[in-house]
């Protein structure tokens, strides 16, 4: 794929979507995260009248998407008197829900215990013991229901210790998206978005921004994304026909439900780093593959899609195992395209 | 070699439901054939299209994450523990 170099800079960035921030608390930096529109990598695949825009969630404080819902369901226990001083903040989480209840009771001074499978990443345990949160290890044989099960017994045990946010059953959940989220995309796109695709993991981005896209204009199309076999490696995605399907799911709200497979999402992710410039997660990648499927069938649109997080806390992960043996075949399609258009002109 | 091969919630479709099933062979690839035959379809799910370990999918022998031994070829002894172990939890 060819690329331009940079002339001066001095056009290279949109002042426009750049906000001077100014915060006394990182609650206050939550939100109001960029739209990037993604541009190198769907050279020549789209038609003219299609865009594809990711919403950089990366971005947030807590580093994810997830920091929307774990600041609103503190704020909604916080006004019902559940969480109150004296309490604990519990969740079963195996990633950034975690780290954004942790980073959120560091600020606020509640402390906090996750209950999340072994096998998680070591930064993310890492990440969530340097905000001072407790972490508790479930069987990971049991993937991220063994989580959910382990929480309900340690709550059973000591009932009034806790306050649980319970992202798969709050409201609250889909709430912060419908506040922020959708809102936000809708100004970013000045009211032009025809598309919202999102993940589904605890379904919570997809419900409540696509709830609000809905409201103002019912003929934009919500999809969502999910991993094509109950035995997958899309971090964050949750395949809902064999897991324990979240409270706040309501399928009857999507147009669609794409499922997409692990390796085309992985080779996404390189794919994102080497022509957008942008290393993300896995389910990035998996929102970019659904996105693209969708874009090439279309003479017109505005899709948007959400990027949950960005890559660094994967790279010591199973996504990066056969990478370099992809670049290798990757450059030599390359320099094979490269060789047969020398032969034709000489 | 008889072994016993620990499985995921995820692959226990395959299995009946078990967690853990019996399985023959002197070395992992084998082992892998052997639960195909008892078990179809699982092997797809463990080997890609060019019959290596799919990038998602964790093999421990006796707790060793067999791509640091020999891959597929490491050899398997008699009583082995074998656990198939989902690269990621799948949580949020």
């Amino acid at each position: 794929m060819s690329r331009k170099s940079a002339k001066n800079g001095a056009d290279l960035v949109n002042r426009e979507v750049v906000p001077t921030t100014r915060a006394s608390s990182v609650l206050e930096l939550i939100g109001n995260t960029p739209l990037l529109e993604i541009t190198r990598l769907t050279r020549g695949l789209l038609r003219p009248g299609v865009r594809i825009f990711a919403k950089l969630e990366g971005f947030n404080p807590g580093g994810s998407v997830k920091d929307r819902p774990a600041r609103k369901m503190l704020e909604v226990g916080l006004k019902s008197g559940d969480l109150r001083p004296g309490k604990t903040i519990i969740d079963s989480t195996s990633g950034n829900t975690g780290i954004a209840l942790a980073m959120l009771g560091a600020v606020l001074g509640y402390p906090v215990e996750l209950v999340m499978a072994a096998n998680v990443s070591r930064e993310r345990k890492k990440i969530i013991e340097a905000y001072g949160a407790k972490p508790i290890y479930s069987d990971p044989m049991k993937s991220s229901d063994g989580a959910i099960e382990k929480c309900r017994e340690i709550i059973r045990d000591n009932p009034g210790k806790y306050f649980k946010p319970d992202q798969y059953n709050n409201e609250a959940n889909s709430l912060a998206h419908f506040e922020t989220t959708g809102p936000e995309i809708w100004q970013q796109t000045r009211g032009q978005v025809t598309h919202f695709i999102a993940g589904i993991g605890t379904s919570g981005t997809v419900m409540g921004t696509g709830r609000y896209l809905k409201s103002r204009n019912p003929e934009i199309r919500i999809i969502a994304v999910e991993p094509d076999d109950e035995l997958h490696g899309l971090e964050g995605l949750k395949h809902m026909a064999t897991a324990i399907v979240p409270g706040i799911y309501h399928e009857n709200e999507l147009d669609l439900k794409i499922p997409i497979g692990t390796e085309e999402a992985y080779e996404m992710v390189y794919a994102l780093g080497q022509s957008e410039g942008v290393l993300v997660g896995q389910s990035s990648g998996a929102a970019m593959v659904a996105a693209l499927k969708i874009a090439r069938d279309l003479r017109e649109g505005c899709i948007v899609t959400v990027f949950p997080d960005f890559g660094d806390k994967y790279l010591s992960t199973n996504l990066w195992i056969g990478w370099q043996e992809w670049r290798r075949e990757r450059l030599a399609q390359v320099l094979s395209k490269w060789n047969a258009s020398t032969n034709v002109t000489t | 070699m008889a072994v016993r091969v620990r499985v995921p919630t995820p692959l226990r479709r395959f299995t009946g439901g078990e967690g853990e099933v019996p399985a023959e062979g002197s070395s992992i690839r084998q082992v892998i054939e052997d639960l195909e035959k008892r078990h179809a379809g699982i092997r797809e799910r463990l080997l890609d299209d060019k019959g290596e370990i799919r990038r998602f999918v964790n093999i421990y022998l006796n707790g060793d994450d067999v791509r640091f031994l020999d891959s597929l070829n490491s050899k398997v002894k008699d009583g082995d523990d074998i656990s198939i172990v989902p690269a990621i939890a799948g949580g949020v």
